[in-house]
C-alpha cells in the first residue's frame, strides 16, 4: 500500500491552519470537480482531494496522520504501525462527502471503513413504508451499439452494509437493451432497479447514463461523427471519387476538386439514427506519397521545377 | 448469470420529466426543485408545480446542480450562475471545434 502525503496532495504546508486548508480544499475543489473540469484525471484528482480533505478538516484525525511522522514520502510502502491510533478518540462524525468505496485503501487501513459515511438504503430519515432511492450510473457503449441496437450486460457496484454492519462492496450484472439511436449523456431509465424500497414501499429507479467508448475512426458529437479520411495530393486537387467507411457500411463519397486538408464534407443523414438522424462529417487530410524511389522523386522534381508554388506567399517571404 | 433482458425508457429530447420524478432521481425534496426552478436554472412548462412537466435536460441540470451544492458548498445562486458559465464554455468550445476541424 502506498503512502499518501495528504499535506502534499492538498498543497499546504505541514503546519497549516484549518482555516488555510479548508481554502485549498476549496480551491482545488473547483478546479477539479468533474462537473466543472475538462481535465482527464479530474475525477480521481477530485477524489484524491476530498480524501485528503477528510483527515485534515478533522481535527482529530489530523492528530492521528500527524504522528504517522513527516518522513514518509507520497507512494512510499506503507503499513500502519501497530496500535498507531491508540490513545486518538474518533468521534466518527462530520463525514460529508463521499460514498463508501471512494476512499484509497491507505485511507481505510488508517480510518476504517466504517468511517466513509455510507448511505444505504434511504439517506433521509422517513416513514416505515418508503420508495427506495433512486441510483445513477454511467455506463460505456460502443458507437456501433447506438446505430444498431444493441443487448449489453452490465456490471454495477455499489457498497451495502452486510448482516454485521461491514460495509461490502456487491457486483451485480444486468442485461440491458440500448435503444438505436441512442445520444451520449442521454439517460435510460429503469424501473424498479435502484435502491431497495423500505417496507412496503417500491424500489427506487436506476438512471444509466450513456458514455461512448473512444472509437478508433469516429468522433462523436451529438448524434454526428467526425471522420479523418486520408487522400491523395492528386485526389484533392483534380478531384476523386473514393471508398469512405460508415458504421452503416462503405460509401462512395466525391472529393471536390480543389479540397484542402480540414475542410468538411457533410454526409447527410449518415450519423447516428434518430429524428432527426445525425450527419457524418468527413474531414480530409492530405498525405504525401513518401519520395523514397528514384521515379517518386522524378516525380517530385518535375513538380518543383514544373509549378510555380511557393506555398508561404501569404507570409510574405 | 442473468438472462432476463431489462429494457428500460429512453429520455430523450421528447420526454417529459414530472416534479416528483425529477425530486426521487436527484434524492432531494421538492422546496429544492422549486428554488431551482425560482432560480431560473430549470424552466418547467405548466402553470403550477403540480402541472410542471421538465425537459430531458433538466434532469443533467438538476443533477449537477446538486453535486456542486453539496460538492463545492455554494448557494442556489451561485449554482446557478456556475451552471449558465458552464453552459457557455459548451456552447464556445462547440463553436470552436465547428471552427477549427
Amino acid at each position: 500500500m502506498e503512502f499518501k502525503d495528504y499535506y502534499k496532495i492538498m498543497g499546504v504546508e505541514r503546519n497549516a491552519t484549518q482555516d488555510e486548508i479548508k481554502r485549498a480544499y476549496r480551491k482545488l475543489a473547483r478546479k477539479y470537480h468533474p462537473d466543472v473540469s475538462k481535465e482527464p484525471d479530474a475525477e480521481a484528482r477530485f477524489k484524491e482531494v476530498g480524501e485528503a480533505y477528510e483527515v485534515l478538516k478533522d481535527p482529530e484525525k489530523r492528530a492521528a496522520y500527524d504522528q504517522l511522522g513527516a518522513n514518509w514520502k507520497a507512494g512510499a510502502d506503507f503499513n500502519p504501525p501497530p496500535d498507531w491510533d491508540a490513545g486518538f478518540e474518533f468521534g466518527g462524525g462530520g463525514f460529508t462527502a463521499g460514498e463508501a468505496g471512494d476512499y484509497s485503501d491507505f485511507f481505510e487501513s488508517l480510518f476504517g471503513r466504517g468511517f466513509g459515511g455510507v448511505h444505504t438504503g434511504g439517506g433521509r430519515r422517513r416513514g416505515f413504508h418508503a420508495r427506495g432511492e433512486d441510483h445513477h450510473a454511467r455506463v460505456l457503449i460502443d458507437l456501433e451499439d447506438a446505430f444498431n441496437g444493441a443487448t449489453r450486460s452490465i456490471t454495477l457496484r455499489h457498497p451495502e452494509l452486510d448482516s454485521s454492519g461491514h460495509v461490502v462492496t456487491r457486483e451485480r450484472t444486468l442485461n440491458v437493451k440500448i435503444p438505436k439511436g441512442v445520444k451520449e449523456g442521454q439517460r435510460i431509465r429503469l424501473a424498479g432497479q435502484g435502491a431497495p424500497g423500505i417496507g412496503d414501499g417500491p424500489a427506487g429507479d436506476l438512471y444509466l447514463e450513456i458514455g461512448f467508448n473512444p472509437h478508433p475512426l469516429y468522433r462523436v458529437e451529438g448524434r454526428d461523427l467526425y471522420l479523418d479520411l486520408p487522400v491523395a495530393p492528386w485526389e484533392a486537387a483534380l478531384g476523386a471519387t473514393v471508398k469512405t467507411p460508415t458504421p452503416g457500411g462503405p460509401v462512395d463519397l466525391k472529393i471536390p476538386a480543389g479540397t484542402r486538408s480540414g475542410q468538411k464534407l457533410r454526409l447527410k443523414g449518415r450519423g447516428i439514427p434518430g429524428k432527426p438522424p445525425g450527419d457524418i462529417y468527413v474531414i480530409p487530410q492530405i498525405v504525401l506519397p513518401p519520395a523514397n524511389t528514384d521515379n517518386a522523386r522524378a516525380l517530385y522534381e518535375k513538380m518543383k521545377r514544373e509549378l510555380a508554388f511557393n506555398p508561404r506567399a501569404k507570409l510574405g517571404v | 448469470m442473468p438472462t432476463k433482458i431489462l429494457t428500460g425508457v429512453l429520455i430523450d429530447e421528447q420526454s417529459l420529466i414530472s416534479l416528483g420524478e425529477l425530486c426521487r432521481a436527484c434524492s432531494r425534496h421538492a422546496e429544492w426543485v422549486i428554488e431551482l426552478v425560482e432560480e431560473g436554472v430549470l424552466e418547467p412548462s405548466g402553470p403550477s408545480p403540480d402541472q410542471w412537466r421538465f425537459p430531458a435536460s433538466a434532469l443533467k441540470r438538476a443533477l449537477t446542480a446538486a453535486r456542486l451544492q453539496r460538492d463545492l458548498g455554494i448557494n442556489l445562486a451561485g449554482v446557478a450562475l456556475a451552471l449558465d458559465l458552464l453552459d457557455e464554455i459548451e456552447t464556445l468550445r462547440a463553436r470552436l471545434r465547428g471552427a477549427g476541424r
